[in-house]
């Protein structure tokens, strides 16, 4: 299957749009899960404003958030897929600028040190693009993530040792909860890295921080830690945005990498209640979107 | 209790404020940022707003340039007004109410202990919007009436005419009152039974 690049740019542009504006089913079923499930009379009203907002934004098709984030597109290529790897980088990056110029939108992206915003969402390798292959044949994925500041800002690695054993993992992952408080817009889907190098750490995070709702990690002692650490962190009473309540987290989501002999890395990464993301995937017949 | 409010208002009404009473606002909001404080404060530019008695709100807007005329005076329509994690503009707090008498500030996540004091000895509040809602924070600005220091842009600071722009929960009061202190001590006692469901015995 051959990708043509000109609707690698639309889809770019398309997606960050469509994720600025719709949640996907999961985050939203799993919002109306917690309020159900909401004892704080605060709690449940701010849970219930949530809802209102995203009624709102499909109503009007306007933006879910104000942040329109660090915009990040994961890639997936099947093995039947032909394509200019340089060109498709290009493209995405043309995409996102235009989405931000055309809608237009807030450009949330500066240069780190000058400040300076160019106003199209892109900068120094930015926007983040990360890409990977999967063992399918003509399957040319692109999944987008306007990764807001507010849960950003609260990502933590440590690099425990071998003699902290998991307690040390389980016991950040809740102070990390603890310590981010309101400051993420909860609830939150929590992501934790576990193993790997540092920087793989974090990344796992990352990717568990943005996987759907319902999803398991496959690694099943990572599947078992996502469901006790679940259950902790929604002991904390930390609340919508902070002030109080049951449903501070949607989930835990693990993700799971080997090791080295002498290292326990563990890192943390969350994603706000506003969890958005959009998907196009490219196949012989034609483009299809979702989440 | 609620109230019903329109900037600028007075020191006393302020005092009056409880933490988990509720506020609206109609008439103006300033809207402020990371940049437009670090502009202020730290390298000495002002506003030639006048934001004495006034409720700013910690917020960076999406925004499209238009052609000025009655509904759109600064040449701006609103696309996306949201509110932004308020923590970060700590430091902010006591020079906006010492040097320019504001009295609310408006954001999500809460401020800290900096703040509460300075809300206790000059008269001010803490009012917390929904954060991540603002779609619907978007539907209670009716217009963008002026813009300085759009220099900064989105980081300018904006001057909103707003309506029915809550309610907004005291989340921080004049009298010492913090939400966010209250849930934080609740959640540091809450914090052994969550280790101990876990099964962690030494930390």
């Amino acid at each position: 299957m051959k990708v043509d690049l000109e609707q690698v740019e639309e889809a770019a542009r398309e997606l960050y749009l469509r994720a600025l504006k719709q949640l996907p089913p999961d985050v939203k079923q799993g919002l109306d899960r917690l309020a159900a499930g909401e004892s704080d009379p605060g709690a449940k009203r701010v849970l219930g404003t949530l809802v209102r907002n995203i009624a709102v934004a499909e109503e009007r098709a306007s933006l879910l958030c104000q942040d329109t984030g660090i915009p990040i597109y994961n890639v997936r290529i099947g093995r039947g897929v032909e394509l200019d790897g340089w060109g498709l980088k290009e493209a995405i990056r043309r995409g996102c600028a235009r989405s931000t110029r055309e809608h237009p939108f807030r450009s949330s992206v500066v240069h780190p040190t000058t400040r300076a915003n160019a106003q199209d969402s892109t900068g120094r390798g930015v926007p983040v693009i990360s890409v990977d292959f999967v063992n399918e044949r003509d399957s040319l994925e692109i999944e987008m993530i306007p990764k807001g500041s507010g849960s950003e800002n609260n990502s933590w690695l440590k690099m425990a040792i071998p003699a902290d054993g998991v307690d040390a993992i389980r016991t950040f992952v809740v102070d990390c909860v603890l310590e981010a408080g309101g400051k993420t817009c909860p609830p939150t889907i929590v992501g934790v890295g576990v193993g790997g190098t540092a920087d793989l750490c974090l990344h796992l995070a990352k990717e568990a921080a943005t996987r759907p709702l319902g999803t398991r990690c496959e690694d099943p002692e990572g599947a078992t830690l996502e469901q006790a650490l679940t259950r902790a962190v929604n002991m904390l009473g930390v609340g919508p945005q902070g002030l109080g309540g049951d449903s501070t987290a949607f989930a835990v989501h693990v993700e799971t990498a080997a090791t080295h002999i002498t290292m326990n890395p563990v890192a943390v990464n969350m994603q706000c209640h506003s969890a958005r993301r959009a998907r196009a995937t490219f196949r012989p017949g034609g483009i299809e979107y979702g989440f | 209790m609620h109230y019903e409010w329109s900037a600028p208002v007075a020191e006393n009404d302020v005092r009056g404020l409880r933490v988990n009473d509720t506020v609206t606002l109609t008439g103006t909001l300033y809207g402020i940022r990371d940049a437009t404080q670090i502009h202020m404060f730290d390298r000495g530019r002002r506003t030639r707003f006048d934001l004495a008695g006034h409720a700013v709100i910690h917020t960076a807007p999406s925004v499209k340039r238009v052609a000025a005329d009655a509904a759109h005076p600064a040449g701006y329509a609103p696309i996306c007004v949201g509110t932004t994690t308020s923590e970060r503009m700590e430091r902010f707090t006591v020079p906006l109410m010492r040097q320019y008498g504001v009295r609310l500030v408006i954001g999500k996540g809460g401020l800290r202990e900096e703040s509460l004091k300075a809300f206790q000895e000059l008269g001010g509040a803490y009012l917390a919007v929904v954060g991540g809602a603002a779609a619907l924070e978007t539907t209670w600005v009716e217009a963008i009436e002026d813009v300085d220091l759009d220099d900064l842009n989105p980081e300018s600071l904006w001057k909103f005419r707003v309506k029915g722009f809550g309610p907004l929960a005291v989340a921080m009061d004049s009298h010492g009152g913090s939400l966010y202190v209250q849930v934080r001590a609740n959640a540091a006692l809450q914090r052994e039974r969550a280790l101990a469901s876990l099964g962690v015995k030494s930390y």
